[in-house]
């Protein structure tokens, strides 16, 4: 299947969720303890476009048998999916000011007491175990349903996401995606000064997977990467995104993965994001 | 005393397993390329035996997923690489999240006998019972094995279910029926001065064994088959150890964090009395032998649990009873 016949940009919807997911994300960065900037700035437009043009969840029916599921493998992009469940209805807009409060379910990372949040995240690498038996269930009960899961990139670091992926390609699992938010950088630097991970596409295909290269901000070409047909292999899409995007003073910085604003660097960085405008969605 | 043919509970889990598999559509069997499986025919419900190759935290997360969507997964692999190796993918996947994953793991304890340390067990109670809503699950014999794995799988929650290897013997066909959660009662005296509670195959039976030698003596005994290690049952604990100079505990598991552990740990709360652990002395076993053997060769065995219990009663010094049972060799 094509990406649908959509210009990019054109969905000014579209750019607008992002741009209120991202002041979203900037405000809860501003709350008691901080947040995880960086790496959820980067999946923005990889969250929109699963939840408004791929996956076949609702709001009013969390736990309807046949929904798709999205996982939140990287729980360090917590804020961002808390904003987007925010958006699409999931839990009110209100509720992000709670965050990180004493007592509140909004933690820096996710677990199932969050409206939409179908397993808990944070420690990395568990996100494509659980997606083989999401996907292997789906098969035993003759659904078409699918299963995302969205990766760090240093995150496949992680020997366990190895251990799946290979299970998933012997097992067949075309019901499962993965989606790599490679932006390039872990805590202490660049993914590839730490261990390196390319051929990060040639592994991938190495291991038995069906592979996209795509552009992680611009929403027509993940799309298009969503929608493509089942081939009987599991797939994985790479997706080229910039950690802190929307921010130019920390876009492409390791300093960005966790961050907590002043009120007035607060007030600060929203006035720039807002100045920036849409810039941040193409 | 003697009781029925030995038999290998995890063979008879399996069988039960194969059969259970074919009429329950929830059941999907997991396995870690254990080979326990390899002559099993599932019938109708072969799509959900799946062979997920040797990879135990991947194996714990596809369970989680497949519990999340409705299934009841049973995970099969050994006891060690099911709690050391995959214990970070059990804590967050299925005990936070409290999904109805049935672990069973086999190789408990000593059981891997020749295999050695790297295939031995002595450590999983301890750390399996630490984690919020696990079901920690000992049978003492295969017959115990059927029962409780059938109501294991209808407890709410997760359940980590441990059994062995080779044959071990039945218990005495006079035991009362097993009933999870609930101690087994295998050997019954009013106001009895010993209480001994053990769980395990080899533990069990040292315990009636030491039970009859202590009777020998007029010393009344009664034998608590602690089979379900968490939750404890605390009401049956404390109504044996109510009028018992001395609690005695068995199990084939390192004295820190087993059986003994939440024993004393209740005790100490609810009805304070002496409480003397019979348990591994805490170092590994690299040497060949079979389970038994490696197990008295641990400090287990029915000497170790008459002399605690006599220790205590004729008022030998506390240091002294504590240390000499768990002495190595």
């Amino acid at each position: 299947m094509m990406p649908m016949a959509r210009a990019v940009g054109a969905d000014a919807d579209m750019a607008a969720a992002a741009q209120r997911v991202r002041e979203h994300i900037v405000r809860m960065c501003g709350g008691p303890d901080g947040g995880h900037l960086g790496g959820s700035m980067s999946l923005v437009e990889i969250l929109l476009t699963l939840y408004r043009r791929v996956l076949r969840v609702d709001p009013a029916r969390p736990d309807a048998l046949d929904r798709d599921i999205l996982l939140l493998s990287k729980g360090h992009g917590g804020i961002g999916l808390y904003a987007v469940l925010a958006e699409q209805g999931f839990l009110p807009v209100a509720r992000l000011a709670e965050y990180g409060r004493p007592g509140s379910s909004l933690m820096a990372h996710p677990t199932m007491a969050v409206p939409g949040v179908e397993m808990p995240s944070g420690a990395l690498g568990h996100g494509l175990p659980l997606g083989v038996g999401f996907a292997l269930a789906a098969r035993l009960d003759g659904s078409d349903r699918r299963c995302f899961v969205v990766l760090g990139d240093g995150e496949l670091q992680e020997g366990s996401v190895w251990e799946a992926a290979m299970a998933a390609a012997g097992l067949g699992l075309d019901g499962l995606t993965a989606v790599v938010d490679r932006n390039g950088l872990q805590i202490t630097g660049e993914t590839e000064s730490v261990v390196g991970l390319e051929p990060l596409a040639d592994r991938w295909r190495a291991f038995g997977w069906a592979v996209d290269e795509v552009d992680g901000h611009d929403t027509a070409a993940l799309e298009g990467a969503f929608r493509r047909p089942r081939l009987g292999r599991p797939r994985v899409v790479i997706a080229t995104t910039v950690k802190g995007k929307g921010l130019p003073s920390v876009e492409n910085q390791a300093r960005s993965h966790y961050v907590r604003f002043s009120e007035r660097q607060q007030r600060r960085t929203l006035a720039l994001l807002r100045a920036g405008g849409g810039r941040a969605n193409r | 005393m003697t009781g029925p043919e030995p038999r290998p509970g995890r063979e008879v889990y399996r069988d039960l397993l194969a059969g259970l598999m074919a009429s329950d559509e929830r059941l999907v069997c997991l396995d870690s390329d254990t080979g326990l499986f390899s002559s099993v025919d599932f019938g109708p419900g072969a799509a959900r035996y799946v062979n997920v190759g040797i990879a135990e935290q991947n194996m714990m997360g596809v369970a989680a997923g497949l519990a999340r969507a409705g299934r009841v997964p049973v995970v099969n692999t050994m006891a060690t690489f099911a709690v050391t190796r995959a214990l970070e993918s059990i804590k967050v996947d299925i005990a936070l999240t409290n999904l109805p994953v049935r672990i069973v793991a086999t190789n408990g304890g000593l059981a891997a006998g020749h295999l050695g340390p790297t295939h031995h067990s002595l450590e999983d109670l301890a750390i399996m019972r630490t984690l919020p809503n696990m079901t920690v699950v000992v049978p003492a014999d295969a017959d115990q094995t059927l029962a409780l794995f059938v109501a294991a799988l209808d407890t709410p929650g997760p359940v980590y279910f441990r059994l062995g290897r080779g044959a071990t013997p039945g218990l005495p066909a006079a035991a009362p029926a097993v009933r999870l959660g609930v101690a087994q009662v295998v050997r019954h005296t009013d106001r009895a001065r010993v209480t001994i509670v053990a769980c395990g195959p080899y533990p069990v039976l040292a315990a009636l064994d030491a039970a009859a030698e202590l009777a020998a003596d007029g010393t009344t005994v009664t034998v608590l088959n602690m089979h379900t290690v968490k939750p404890l049952d605390v009401a049956a604990l404390v109504a044996a150890a109510e009028f018992s100079d001395v609690v005695v505990t068995a199990e084939e598991h390192w004295a820190t964090g087993g059986l003994g552990s939440a024993v004393a740990e209740a005790l100490a709360e609810l009805a304070p009395v002496r409480v003397v652990r019979v348990a591994a002395a805490e170092r590994f076993f690299p040497m060949a032998g079979g389970q038994q053997w490696l197990l008295a060769q641990a400090g287990v065995d029915r000497d170790r649990i008459v002399a605690a219990a006599r220790g205590v009663l004729s008022g030998e010094p506390a240091w002294s009873v504590a240390g000499r049972h768990r002495a190595t060799r």
